[in-house]
This record gives structure tokens, C-alpha cells and sequence, in this order.
């Protein structure tokens, strides 16, 4: 019998809202949108907590320029506080060293860090995802069943073929899509909304292509002063009024 | 100690198997603490002492049973099967720390001893676990 079971919801009992940032391809940015989401709630005041569940592939501590080291322990571990953001990773205990994890491994994983973290009083948990319907995915949502979506796209038709599975398979775990936002946008197009339409989910706006935001990673002043993290600003007003 | 964090979760998944198997009284829980992630017997002793419920009736007479269970790993690429000792161990604290905090950061910290790769399978020994309950 696997006790870690029986404590995960216990453990996130605290957290008021848990938001899932998901979309079906890698390298559209989901992890700076999960990360200047969560720095836009700690701006606002809101008590925010970021966990980096793409296990084989965390680059949210890079984002943020989280510092290194094991987090403190006191029964159980406490997410570090970086930037006004509670935050857990893989790379907190892994550090550099790359973690080659296959199925049943990622679960593992996922379930002893839920199990052991205790983040106290939230108002909002943003998990980062890896892309795609794998592992972490479903046990998000096998795991967290009070889990709300945020799916992450652009007008690619490339990414588009992706998320339309994501939100399908989404839907029909009847897992909350609290809507669609479009990323790395250049010019006014309608396919993300089209999108989001077709599977009757909210269209909640366009993230610029933001050329200052690569030199801004790792720096959560920076960050904060890029036209990128503006918008994700106003996206967080919309999902968290 | 995040051994507390794990205690917790024993007692928790005790009190709920208890409650779904209409146990009123458990008299006897194994624990399994697998070899991997290496918690202290007497820290996990103490924090299952001091995480039960004082005026838990279903746990008032429990008689807690720790077993360690030696972790088996098998090399994916040459079938090797393998144990912690023979894969050499952890080489720095720090690598014997993140396993003890997530076990599957073997796959970053060992390797085969045959092969050197770190694409094996856990068989055993992996982390804490309920191997039984009696109750009436």
C-alpha cells in the first residue's frame, strides 16, 4: 500500500486555487507563463506558490533564478522562497545532474514531492506541466482532481494539432480548461481564438513575442519590466480577479 | 525531517484503510522502509510516534513493525541485476541526500556496474510503504 496516496490533498490542502499550465508542444512557452504568472500573483500581494513538474526537462528555477540547494526541512520540506514565490522542483534535490526518468519513475517522483512538500497557506499554486499528455499530465489530474487548466498555444498549426488534443483529452477528463492564451504572438491572428472556440473554452488573450525577455531569464527585476510579463500581468487578473 | 512529512502519510493511509475496512482496533502495522532512500529507523520510529494521534482509539494498541527491505535494481540495457552495494553507492553526500528525499534520483546518482548506464529498472527498496495491517 503506497501511503503518499493518502496525504497529497492534505498537503495542498492549504493552497485556495491550483492552476495546471499545460499545451501540447514544447518550446511554446509554458514554462515563462507559468513562472510570470506566478511572480505576477506574488506582485499583486497574493501568497503563490510555483511547482515545476516537467521532471526530466525543469527550467523554472531558471526562469526566476532560483537559487541552489536543498530546501529546509521541517516535517516535511518547505518550498524556498524565491521573488515573493513559494517553489518547488526536481533541481531542488537533483541539482545539475540530469535525471533520466521513465514512466512509473516520473510518478514516483511527482508523488514524493507532493507528498513531502508542505506549502502552507496559498492563494494559488501554479503547477508547470511538461508539454504533451504524458505522465505528469495525468497524474495532475488523476492526483489534483480540483486541478483548473490554463492551456498554452500560438498560431502554429504545428502547436495547434497538439493542443487540440490537449484540450480534448482535457475535456473529456472533465478537467476544468479555465481557458487559452495565446503565446508568443507577432500579428493580429484569429487561430488561437478559433481554437479556443471550437472546444468551447475562453480565449483569454495574446502574450507578445517579446524580444527583451531572453535576456531578462533569471532575473525576476528584469523580468518584471518586460512587455512580456505586462500582458501576463493583465492575464492574471483575468484568472486570478 | 521530512521523515515527519512521510509518517504522516502511514498513519493517515492507516486510519483510512481502518475506516474503509470497518477496522475499529489495528493491532499490528508493517512498514517497509525501502534501502534507497535511506531513513534513519529510530527518526522514522519517533515520527510515527509523534505524528499518531494521542486519542486515536483505532491506534491506541498498534504495535508497529519497521522492516527494511534491500534495494534490487535491473539494468535495462544488459539485464544486469544489481544491488545498491554493487552499484558502488552514492559517491558524494549530496547525492546520498537527494535519493533519500526522492528515491528515483538514483537514475541520476547510480549506474550499472556492468554497463555504466543509468537506465535500470527499481525492483525493490524503493521508499516507504504498508506491507500489512491487522485489525478487528
Amino acid at each position: 500500500m503506497d501511503p503518499r496516496l493518502s496525504v497529497v490533498g492534505a498537503r495542498l490542502a492549504g493552497a485556495a486555487r491550483i492552476l495546471g499550465v499545460t499545451g501540447g508542444k514544447g518550446g511554446i512557452g509554458k514554462s515563462c507563463v507559468a513562472s510570470a504568472l506566478a511572480l505576477a500573483l506574488a506582485r499583486a500581494g497574493r501568497r503563490c506558490g510555483l511547482l515545476d513538474l516537467d521532471l526530466t526537462g525543469p527550467t523554472d528555477h531558471v526562469i526566476l533564478g532560483a537559487p541552489a540547494g536543498f530546501p529546509e526541512e521541517a516535517h516535511g520540506v518547505e518550498p524556498p522562497l524565491c521573488s515573493g514565490v513559494r517553489f518547488m522542483s526536481l533541481t531542488c534535490f537533483a541539482g545539475e545532474r540530469p535525471a533520466p526518468l521513465r514512466g512509473a519513475d516520473v510518478t514516483n517522483a511527482l508523488l514524493e514531492i507532493l507528498a513531502i512538500t508542505r506549502w502552507g497557506e496559498l492563494d494559488a499554486l501554479i503547477i508547470d506541466l511538461p508539454p504533451g499528455l504524458g505522465d505528469a499530465a495525468m497524474d495532475c489530474v488523476r492526483l489534483i482532481p480540483r486541478a483548473e487548466y490554463l492551456v498554452v498555444a500560438n498560431a502554429s498549426r504545428v502547436v495547434q494539432e497538439t493542443v487540440r488534443r490537449n484540450l480534448r483529452l482535457l475535456t473529456e477528463m472533465k478537467a476544468p480548461v479555465r481557458g487559452v492564451v495565446e503565446n508568443m504572438a507577432r500579428s493580429g491572428s484569429d487561430e488561437v481564438r478559433r481554437l479556443a472556440a471550437e472546444h468551447g473554452a475562453p480565449f483569454l488573450g495574446s502574450l507578445p513575442f517579446d524580444e527583451t525577455l531572453e535576456p531578462a531569464i533569471g532575473s525576476a527585476e528584469r523580468l518584471a519590466r518586460t512587455p512580456f510579463f505586462a500582458a501576463v500581468s493583465a492575464l492574471r487578473k483575468t484568472l486570478f480577479p | 525531517m521530512h521523515e515527519f512529512a512521510l509518517a504522516d502519510a502511514v498513519i493517515r493511509s492507516a486510519l483510512e484503510f481502518a475506516e474503509q475496512g470497518g477496522i475499529a482496533r489495528i493491532t499490528k502495522l508493517v512498514v517497509r522502509i525501502g534501502e534507497l532512500q535511506t531513513i534513519a529507523r529510530e527518526v522514522f520510529d519517533y515520527a510515527l510516534k509523534e505524528i499518531m494521534p494521542a486519542a486515536e482509539p483505532r491506534l491506541a494498541e498498534a504495535v508497529i513493525v519497521l522492516e527494511t527491505e534491500p534495494a534490487r535494481f535491473r539494468c535495462r540495457p544488459c539485464a544486469h541485476e544489481f544491488t545498491l552495494a554493487e552499484s558502488g553507492g552514492p559517491k558524494e553526500a549530496e547525492d546520498a541526500e537527494a535519493m533519500h528525499f526522492i528515491p528515483e534520483l538514483a537514475h541520476a546518482c547510480l549506474r550499472c556496474p556492468r554497463c555504466q548506464s543509468p537506465d535500470f529498472e527499481l525492483l525493490e527498496g524503493r521508499g516507504v510503504s504498508i506491507a500489512s495491517i491487522e485489525g478487528e
